[in-house]
C-alpha cells in the first residue's frame, strides 16, 4: 500500500510538472484521499499505520528540540550541575530493527547515547547526561521513545 | 518574509555547532563529549541545510539538501554508539560526578557476551559518587 502511494504521489508531480516539494506533499495527500476513498481502513490497516508513523516524527523531533536546549544548557552551566550514569532499561521491543530504531533515536536525542544491547535483546545500556533517578530516567525513556517506536512498528 | 527565515535558521544552525564544539572541549569524559556532538549532527546541521534549501529555493537542491539530511542522521549515531562502546569496553573511567553504572560487571570476562539485567537487581547509587 505504501509502494502504491508512493507511485500515485510521483504520477501526480509528473504529470503536473511541478518537480518541487510542494508539488510533491500535494500528490501525497492526494494520494492518501484517493486510498482512503478505495481501500478498507480500520485497525491493521495502512490508514491506521499513516497517522502513527507522522506523530511519532513530530515527537522525536520535539524531543530532540527539547533536548537540545537542555544540553545547551549544561555546555555552559557549572559541571556539578549534571547527573551523568549509564542505565540498563528493560526492552518491551522484538526484533533487530525496533531495537535499532529505538537505539539510533536515543543517540539522535542529545544528551544520551545508547552503549550497547544485552546479548539476550531485553536490555538497552543507555548513557544519559541528567539521570535524576534511574528509575524515572527509565519511565521517560519508555513512555516516550519506546512507545512511538513500538506504535511504528506493530 | 523568507530571508528572515533563512537567516534565523543559519544562526541557529551555527549557535548548536559553536555550543557542541564548546561541549567537547567542556565536557568531563568521553561519554558526555558523545553525547554533545550527536547536537551538532541533529539540530545544528538540520537548520544549516534547512536554511540553504530555503535560500536556494530549487527542487533539486532541496531534494539533495533533505537526502543529506537524511543520511546523517541515519550514521552520525551509529559512529557515536560505536565510540561510546570502544571506550566503555576499554575501560574509560566515568567521569567522577556520575550518579550510577548499571553496565558494571554485566560483560563477561571475554566481553562476548552482554547480559541482561532485571531492574531489580540493579545496585542503588553509590553513596560517594554524589557530587
Amino acid at each position: 500500500m505504501a509502494f502504491l502511494h508512493w507511485i500515485l504521489a510521483v504520477l501526480w508531480v509528473a504529470l503536473t510538472g511541478q518537480w518541487s516539494l510542494a508539488g510533491l506533499t500535494t500528490g501525497w495527500l492526494l494520494a492518501y484521499g484517493v486510498l482512503w476513498l478505495t481501500h478498507p481502513h480500520g485497525a491493521g490497516t495502512y490508514f491506521a499505520r499513516v497517522p502513527r508513523v507522522l506523530r511519532a516524527l513530530v515527537v522525536f523531533l520535539w524531543e530532540i528540540i527539547v533536548a537540545n536546549l537542555r544540553v545547551t544548557y549544561h555546555v555552559f552551566a557549572p559541571l556539578g550541575r549534571m547527573r551523568p550514569g549509564i542505565v540498563a532499561v528493560p526492552l518491551d521491543l522484538h526484533g533487530d530493527v525496533p531495537i535499532t530504531m529505538l537505539a539510533n533515536a536515543i543517540t539522535l536525542t542529545p544528551g544520551t547515547l545508547s552503549l550497547d544491547v544485552a546479548s539476550d535483546r531485553r536490555t538497552l545500556y543507555v548513557h544519559g547526561m541528567r539521570i535524576g533517578d534511574p528509575d524515572s530516567f527509565r519511565r521517560e525513556i519508555k513512555s516516550s521513545l519506546e512507545r512511538y517506536v513500538k506504535e511504528v512498528c506493530e | 518574509m523568507v530571508e528572515w527565515l533563512v537567516v534565523a535558521l543559519l544562526l541557529a544552525g551555527t549557535f548548536f555547532m559553536v555550543v557542541a564544539g564548546i561541549g567537547i572541549v567542556r565536557m568531563p569524559d568521553v561519554y558526555l563529549r558523545m553525547s554533545c556532538t550527536s547536537k551538532a549532527a541533529t539540530l545544528g546541521c538540520g537548520c544549516l541545510l534547512a536554511g540553504y534549501a530555503l535560500q536556494v529555493g530549487d527542487a533539486g537542491i532541496a531534494v539533495r539538501a533533505v537526502a543529506t539530511a537524511a543520511f546523517v542522521l541515519l550514521t552520525a549515531p551509529v559512529a557515536a554508539h560505536m565510540i561510546g562502546r570502544a571506550a566503555y569496553r576499554l575501560g574509560v573511567p566515568l567521569w567522577v560526578g556520575s550518579c550510577c553504572d548499571e553496565l558494571k560487571g554485566a560483560y563477561s570476562p571475554g566481553g562476548e557476551f552482554l547480559q541482561s539485567r532485571p531492574v531489580s537487581q540493579v545496585r542503588p547509587p553509590h553513596p560517594s559518587l554524589d557530587p
